[in-house]
């Protein structure tokens, strides 16, 4: 097993929400709840979830555009999760991040060429031919054209503006990429030709990536391992071949049948969840799936919170659930 | 036909292209394209221009001095009435094309230097709010917290008084004069510019791409110097040209009041209030002031309507 590049320790981010004249806090909104993740150099590991399940805060936290409430980011064996100010910048020369929507990432008052080139000025490129050049060779890199860097944001489509920030994103060649459902906003057509690009550049750069996504069959396409998450939680962690074969938690199950086939005979056999997402403000007690899941043991599932072990088959699939993946302990 | 017009899309792709092709106009010169389809905005600034220019060359246009007493020097007696040559005008009597004021001056001389008055006067006053009211604003959405609180709900005590009366406030402090006028009206106009501003950084600063500036490793005085200034710049600079056309006109105002620009500056508010007892008798005197500020600040209107729609971000794209 490769080392572990970032590692999640029991990572908590709460917004608060503020209300009256006095702005005092009535509330907060619990987006990440206690999230335990490694991703290993060089791998890639899909984050799957439906909207509004804290893959995108975690995202960010990750990268540190948001600090987290509690618990810990190391990255490459150093805390980073206080650092401030300067002392965070080594750190951003290595964590990048790519943004959902083509349209609200780019400065549309910058030329192109300059968004790219911000990474070097930071960084201390400051040859001005230099960076030039560096940004020439990332635009061919991503398929536009060194010609191009001139140009403003609003000239080019959807598909070229991601790969524009593709290139912001990994003109500083960094170690960690966030990819923050990169490719929802695009034309299906367009989508397969910015993942394509997108793997091809994680060999070549030796990236490695946490592709968040709410699309099963794109994580499917780009991941080495899946995380599924379920109101701010990590609900099972696996290998992709495994949790597509052999989902444990049913949450994954439900997510899955939920996959549209491209074969009208296959009998569909859908899973529909009964009621709605909880509140993350006012999370249920136990486990947070209980009270929408099919298995759930009344007395147990409703009142012991479970914890994301290995299943007793295949240590490297774990789960967050007691009835498919019961802890040891308590058998 | 259909040939015609296979061609004539043709021709309209190929121009497209060549569009993409030279590299783009930038923002700005898609705005101003976009602006000069407008009737009204063009005529606006078309009026602008003229004051402009007027203001600029006012010595070589007009035929005298602005405070130049013709007494003495030609046959004419004080509130003459307009006397133009070729309409008719007796040849013999010297020509004065909008009449001649109390003091016997030319008042059309008068007028045209007092576009330089006033254009100054809504310039400056327009670029001091602007810098001040920009900046507190920035800093407050961008700062947030008490220092926003503060800085907030001063503005919102100088927006709670009417702004003429405000003005006269600062002025009586102050003591009358051109510079405190000034300098009175940019104080009035502050927490408008503050507002926008802090609007405008509010939203920008949530955008992506200030977070991928603060991923790059961007402290804040960066993104908030390169990022949201520059993105936050369109409503202020329609608010900034609708200013010129309010601060013209509250400095009108003030002068007229006597706490502005004092006689004998040639200054279209002192003009009207020095000639607002002979309304009857001679109506010019009141007439061309009056219609000088009203066309001022019609096309200081207009050309910020105009550069509205222009900017408009629903127009984009």
């Amino acid at each position: 097993m490769p080392e572990p590049l970032i590692v999640a320790d029991n990572l908590v981010k709460q917004f608060p929400i503020k209300a009256g004249i006095l702005q005092r806090e009535v509330a907060t909104v619990n987006a990440v709840a206690g999230v335990d993740l490694t991703i290993h150099r060089g791998e890639t590991v899909g984050l799957v979830g439906e909207s509004g399940c804290g893959k995108s805060t975690l995202g960010r936290t990750l990268v540190r555009l948001l600090t987290p409430t509690s618990g810990r980011v190391i990255f490459d064996g150093e805390d980073v999760t206080d650092l401030q100010g300067s002392k965070l910048k080594p750190f951003r020369r290595r964590a990048q991040i790519i943004f959902q929507d083509p349209y609200s990432s780019l400065d549309p008052r910058t030329q192109i060429g300059n968004s790219i080139a911000e990474g070097l000025r930071l960084h201390g490129v400051s040859n001005k031919d230099e960076r030039q050049e560096r940004v020439g060779e990332m635009l061919e890199l991503v398929g536009l054209q060194p010609r191009h860097a001139s140009r403003y944001p609003h000239e080019f489509s959807g598909g070229q503006r991601q790969r524009i920030g593709l290139a912001r994103a990994l003109i500083l060649k960094p170690d960690f990429v966030v990819a923050d459902e990169p490719v929802s906003a695009l034309d299906v057509s367009v989508q397969a030709q910015v993942l394509n690009l997108l793997k091809e550049l994680q060999q070549e750069l030796d990236l490695t990536l946490l592709f968040v996504a709410h699309n099963l069959a794109v994580v499917e396409h780009m991941s080495d391992r899946v995380a599924v998450m379920y109101l701010g939680r990590v609900v099972e962690i696996t290998d992709r071949e495994h949790l597509y074969a052999n989902p444990l938690h049913p949450y994954t199950e439900a997510l899955l049948s939920a996959i549209p086939m491209p074969d009208p005979d296959r009998p569909r056999n859908r899973q529909i969840l009964q009621g709605e997402v909880p509140s993350p403000i006012d999370p249920p007690s136990g486990c947070y799936f209980h009270p929408r899941c099919p298995i759930a043991v009344e007395g147990l599932c409703d009142v012991v919170d479970p914890e994301l072990i290995p299943s007793s088959t295949n240590p490297a699939h774990r789960a967050a659930c007691h009835v498919r993946c019961p802890s040891p302990a308590r058998l | 036909m259909t040939s015609r017009k296979t061609v004539e899309a043709f021709e309209v792709a190929a121009t497209e292209a060549n569009l993409l092709e030279s590299g783009g106009a930038g923002q700005w010169g898609l705005t101003f394209r976009r602006f000069m389809g407008r009737t009204s905005g063009v005529i606006g600034l078309s009026i602008v221009t003229l004051l402009v220019l007027m203001a600029i060359f006012a010595p070589v246009i007009a035929p005298y001095g602005p405070d130049q007493v013709l007494i003495g020097k030609e046959d004419v007696r004080p509130r003459e009435k307009p006397c133009v040559h070729i309409l008719g005008c007796d040849p013999e009597k010297p020509q004065h094309i909008m009449g001649t004021d109390g003091n016997v001056r030319d008042e059309f001389s008068r007028i045209i230097h007092g576009a330089r008055v006033s254009l100054t006067l809504g310039f400056f006053t327009v670029t001091l709010a602007l810098l001040v009211g920009s900046t507190l604003g920035a800093l407050a959405g961008y700062i947030g917290g008490w220092f926003d609180n503060v800085i907030m709900r001063v503005m919102d005590v100088i927006l709670g008084f009417p702004s003429l009366l405000l003005a006269i406030a600062i002025v009586a402090v102050l003591g009358p004069g051109l510079e405190n006028a000034l300098i009175a009206i940019a104080i009035v106009s502050i927490p408008a510019y503050a507002r926008v501003m802090r609007a405008q950084v509010l939203s920008i600063r949530e955008t992506d791409f200030v977070s991928a500036s603060r991923a790059l490793g961007a402290n804040a005085r960066q993104i908030l110097l390169r990022r949201v200034v520059p993105n936050a710049m369109t409503p202020l600079v329609v608010l900034a040209t609708l200013g010129v056309a309010t601060a013209i006109l509250e400095a009108a105002g003030l002068s007229f009041l006597g706490l502005g620009a004092q006689p004998p500056t040639a200054e279209w508010g002192t003009m009207l209030a020095s000639e607002r007892n002979n309304l009857f008798t001679s109506p010019h005197l009141v007439f061309f002031p009056g219609f000088a500020i009203m066309i001022t600040v019609l096309g200081f209107n207009l050309m910020g309507d105009g550069l509205r729609d222009a900017l408009d971000p629903s127009l984009n794209r």
